[in-house]
């Protein structure tokens, strides 16, 4: 493996930041603090982090309704990400697209998606923003196995392989679209083998493996900086909460129940980095315990948040409009 | 499941599956299919009364009954899913099919913009495509711009498509009943904030013809028309408004296409003023062709200009601060009304 002891510890930062975060958006969430709906990206950690640990900051990636993880792992401030769930003014959309919408276009996030395959048209778009300026940036795309049934991923998928776009479209396959298992959804078992049909590399990766994650996602970024077109990884993965939060979950399978507790890239980080003597459990437990200091600080941040002015109703619609 | 014979009090979720659950019953060509609308298809432990049954429980215990072979879950392929049941439609099915949100019409415009709507007409009248579109509108729910969007104003600009929007639990079953049997594509419209909401609810069949507006409280003073959850805020305003000592005449729409013009001059030629509520954007909206309508044919009966409460020309805001301040309430119409009167002649 060809990371250095820094990369290894912003890995794991990354990933432990994602499911404090999420597990203390959970919990505000119960106590209704948060207003709509939340989607949390709790047992889906090792891919964001995998994935934009083989990005540059001038890459960009899309997003899903299940953004959180995402945005940090591209480095977006969790305050004004908490800030942005509780809706208020110092957000990071100052309160106006809350957790389905939270974006940050200046770190390369362009956005969570409340629509299902919103995200790689887009990604498309930023693919060609780059060939056309010759920024050698790609973008990766995240969507769910629910998202490779729409159009839109078989349109830009072709697009993207017909103009030789820098895209690395990344579907994480959780098993469900909502409640609507993959089995039953998708016709194949391997959404990977798609890439076939638009000439393009797809690989089949253990999502909870954030070396594997990486690993796939090194090659297809230098295939994609180097002008080689778009790849697609499957990462698969298992998403421990409920398709949102109030979701009961009758509809997950022992089986799934079974695997998915087995599965937990951040207790299999753990055992593999101390293992080897690249870290000890103390140094992880500092990292845990810094990274649970900030998420609370963000905590803190959004509450003592004001809320946003009623003007900004009609703001921001348009650059200009008489 | 017993379906009662009598009227009695229940909810507009269960009054929409009711409706469907006895049309069902009568006609075997009809078919049902969404994103989760039975739910966890293929698991088989969850023997479907565990089932979603749609995100908001609308069509629950269906698939008990029906079995999955009529209560389709599909993949989240909107495009495929509400074409498909446009082409089950025009070749003899007479499907209902959910589309979640109002918002994904975007993921499948084509079908219902290009196909469902025009087939009919531009075969010449030798089809037909009698399927109904269950969708979600409205804001309330904190769910931000693309899932709390009202765009009855965009289906209704399409000719061929019908739109309905009920505001209660009894039009409820009666529209989407009559929607079911019509032979037309009908969008109907279901607002999210309103499914618990409950009413009396007659037993049976029961049937509120498409295109008919309701006088939901007969006054003198001034009309207030709303529409879905705005024909409540209209009604609540009413109440307001009467201690006031103004009597208001409120008329429920209850139907966006076929526009019910004549219930609406004739209230408007009785009270002389017209105030219109619309959760909708206010450009080329459902206030502003209601508005030029009235100024059209009626503009001899107004005494006062006529009053609009929209919502802004902006998308859906998240924060709970900006979306009370962009949503159509009580408080704003009679504000509205207030000002109707002081204009008056």
């Amino acid at each position: 493996m060809n990371l250095s002891q820094d990369q290894l510890r912003s890995m794991y930062r990354t990933m432990v930041s994602i499911r404090n975060f999420e597990e203390t958006v959970k919990q505000a969430f119960a106590k209704g603090h948060i207003p709509g709906f939340v989607h949390l990206y709790v047992g889906e950690e090792a891919i964001a982090t995998g994935v934009c640990s083989a990005l540059r900051s001038s890459d960009t990636i899309t997003s899903t309704h299940r953004g959180h993880g995402h945005c940090i792992a591209k480095g977006c401030d969790m305050n004004s990400m908490m800030a942005e769930i509780y809706g208020k003014a110092t957000g990071l959309c100052k309160g106006k697209g809350g957790s389905m919408h939270i974006a940050d276009v200046g770190k390369g996030m362009l956005g969570a998606n409340g629509i299902v395959g919103g995200g790689p048209p887009l990604a498309c778009g930023a693919g060609l923003t780059s060939v056309v300026t010759g920024s050698g940036d790609v973008c990766a795309c995240f969507f769910g196995d629910g998202a490779c049934e729409q159009g839109t991923f078989h349109e830009s998928a072709n697009l993207a392989a017909i103009w030789n776009l820098p895209v690395i479209f990344v579907a994480e396959n959780n098993g469900y679209a909502q409640s609507t298992p993959a089995s039953y959804h998708c016709a194949i078992e391997n959404i990977a083998e798609r890439a076939a049909s638009y000439g393009i590399p797809g690989a089949v990766v253990d999502g909870t493996d954030v070396f594997a994650v990486h690993e796939a996602a090194v090659e297809a970024v230098k295939r994609a900086r180097a002008g080689q077109g778009p790849s697609l990884l499957e990462c698969k993965t298992y998403r421990h909460h409920g398709h949102f939060e109030g979701d009961q979950q009758t509809y997950k399978d022992d089986l799934y129940k079974s695997v998915s507790q087995g599965k937990d890239s951040i207790r299999d980080f753990r055992a593999l980095v101390t293992q080897h003597g690249w870290f000890t459990s103390e140094e992880l437990d500092a990292i845990d315990q810094e990274a649970r200091q900030a998420v609370e600080e963000a905590l803190a941040y959004a509450e003592s948040s004001p809320l946003p002015q009623v003007e900004e109703v009609t703001s921001d619609v348009y650059v200009s409009y008489p | 499941m017993a379906v009662a014979t009598a009227a009695r009090t229940i909810t507009i979720a269960e009054a929409l599956n009711e409706s469907i659950r006895l049309e069902m019953r009568a006609d075997p060509k009809i078919v049902i299919m969404g994103e989760d609308i039975a739910g966890g298809a293929q698991v088989e432990h969850l023997e479907d009364d565990e089932a979603w049954g749609g995100v908001m429980g609308v069509t629950k215990g269906l698939v008990h009954e029906f079995g999955r072979e009529r209560v389709l879950d599909t993949p989240i392929s909107e495009a495929a899913f509400i074409g498909a049941a446009v082409g089950a439609a025009a070749t003899g099915l007479r499907p209902i099919a959910e589309l979640m949100f109002c918002g994904f019409l975007g993921s499948c415009l084509d079908s219902l913009l290009n196909q469902g709507s025009k087939l009919r007409y531009m075969f010449g009248g030798k089809a037909m495509v009698p399927v109904t579109i269950r969708t979600m509108i409205g804001g309330g729910f904190r769910a931000a711009a693309q899932h709390a969007q009202t765009l009855y104003p965009m289906f209704a600009n399409i000719p061929g498509l019908k739109v309905v929007a009920p505001s209660n639990a009894a039009d409820a079953k009666g529209l989407l009943t009559a929607s079911i049997r019509d032979d037309d594509p009908v969008i109907f419209c279901e607002h999210i904030t309103m499914y618990t909401m409950k009413g009396e609810v007659p037993g049976g069949e029961h049937i509120v013809p498409i295109g008919k507006a309701a006088v939901a409280r007969p006054g003198s003073d001034v009309t207030l028309l709303g529409v879905s959850l705005t024909a409540v805020h209209a009604l609540n305003a009413a109440e307001t408004l009467a201690k006031e000592g103004i009597d208001a005449e409120v008329i429920d729409l209850r139907t966006v296409s076929p526009l019910d013009e004549e219930t609406i001059l004739e209230s408007v030629k009785k009270t002389g003023r017209l105030v219109i509520v619309d959760e909708a954007n206010p450009l080329c909206g459902l206030a502003s062709h209601i508005a030029g309508m009235v100024a059209s044919r009626g503009f001899h009966w107004l005494r006062a200009p006529v009053g609009m409460v929209t919502a802004p020309h902006s998308p859906v805001p998240f924060s709970p601060v900006l979306e009370d301040a962009y949503l159509p309430n009580p408080q704003k119409v009679v504000a509205a009304v207030k000002e109707t009167c002081s204009k008056a002649s």
